[in-house]
């Protein structure tokens, strides 16, 4: 697939805003209308195997979170069930909302952190290191209750500081390369980088299985792919730059519907 | 730890062809990549993977260290009679796995 007409239409699209006089044109991003989700660039066999939950190896994982859901943890001998009681119904649209604003620490919290924050707070038990596989398929479980509902991130007025700060993150030349995210990912998405389609980055469908890795990750540790590709220094996982951008990215994917547990090449 | 996702329908007509699909959660190591240390991983792959039908073999196969993790195996069978399919693995490390399957044949 040739990414120019796409260019091309975008251009067009962008000429006409201007036309209107809107201010939006600073950053080329794709408008709403044609926003696509990284499995439209997919070959069928990844598609088809994200669409079949029997052939899907992120099920492994939501399996695996599903058992955790029910056990036992921490001091307080609590699961997570005994408060929230069936996943299905108390996490359905959770994820889909992430990140959200956490007022006692005055800071958006993402998913992965709101879990930790439970494990601590209620069930009295250490906080699950970021990309261990328990975490992982928590959320992992916990996504896959809103799997098909559009995200809604970014509602509350209090994160779009936060929200600004994702976004200036995004369009930030950096590294060795000197490339912003927009640099790849506005700018030339459909395209390829190497033999590799470039997608607009949204985030639908973490935590997702990533054959390349060949286990499911987060978004945090595909920021690090990205991040290390341009060669830059990466933050460390949980830093608050990664909850700002994912902000900003899950703001910008309004709408879309959420694949958790995705698969992505 | 989800070991595996085993998938076979729980009820089938008397000489339907059915199709089973294991999803097999594993590392699949493949004995070829360096550690942190700089120093070979061992090898860790499931070296064999069977099924039976009520005792029967009805498939088996031998995998290989370039075969992904997480290996999915799917095969279809003639559905009999009603009982217990039976799926075994076996990896580097000696480590078997048995999971199973019940089916009710009409």
């Amino acid at each position: 697939m040739s990414g120019l007409p796409n260019r091309k239409l975008r251009n067009a699209g962008i000429a006409g805003a201007l036309g209107l006089g809107a201010a939006l044109a600073l950053a080329p991003e794709a408008l709403p209308q044609e926003r696509r989700s990284g499995f439209e660039f997919m070959s069928r066999e990844s598609q088809v195997l994200q669409q079949d939950d029997t052939s899907n190896p992120g099920m492994l994982w939501v399996a695996e979170g599903e058992a955790l859901w029910s056990a036992r943890t921490g001091a307080s001998g609590r699961t997570c069930a005994d408060c929230h009681g069936d996943a299905a119904v108390s996490m359905k649209g959770v994820a889909a909302r992430y990140p959200v604003y956490f007022a006692e620490q005055s800071r958006p919290i993402d998913l992965q952190g709101r879990i930790n924050i439970c494990r601590e707070v209620n069930q009295n038990a250490t906080p699950l290191p970021y990309e261990s596989r328990e975490l992982l398929a928590l959320a992992a479980f916990i996504g896959k209750q809103s799997r098909g509902m559009p995200i809604t991130a970014g509602d509350d007025q209090r994160l779009e500081p936060f929200r600004a700060l994702g976004q200036e993150l995004y369009e930030r030349r950096q590294g060795q390369l000197n490339f912003s995210c927009a640099n790849c990912h506005d700018d030339h998405w459909g395209r390829k980088l190497a033999s590799s389609v470039i997608p607009q980055s949204h985030p639908t469908g973490y935590p997702l299985y990533r054959l390349e890795w060949q286990s499911v990750g987060s978004l945090q540790r595909r920021f690090r792919n990205c991040m290390v590709g341009v060669r830059a220094e990466p933050y460390p996982f949980g830093s608050p730059e990664y909850v700002n951008l994912e902000l900003f990215l899950m703001t910008r994917a309004r709408g879309m519907p959420l694949e958790t547990p995705a698969i992505r090449p | 730890m989800a070991r595996a996702l085993i998938n076979v329908p729980s009820k089938a007509k008397r000489g339907e062809i059915i199709e089973i699909k294991a999803l097999v959660s594993h590392p699949m190591e493949t004995g070829y990549r360096t550690g942190p240390d700089g120093g070979l991983v061992p090898r860790d792959i499931i070296s064999r993977f069977l099924c039976t039908y009520n005792g029967e073999e009805i498939f088996s196969a031998d995998l290989f260290p370039a075969i992904a993790a997480n290996p999915f195996l799917s095969f279809t069978t003639v559905a009999t009679e009603s009982g217990r399919i039976a799926f075994r693995w076996i990896d580097d490390k000696g480590q078997a796995h048995l999971e199973t399957a019940e089916i009710v044949v009409e």
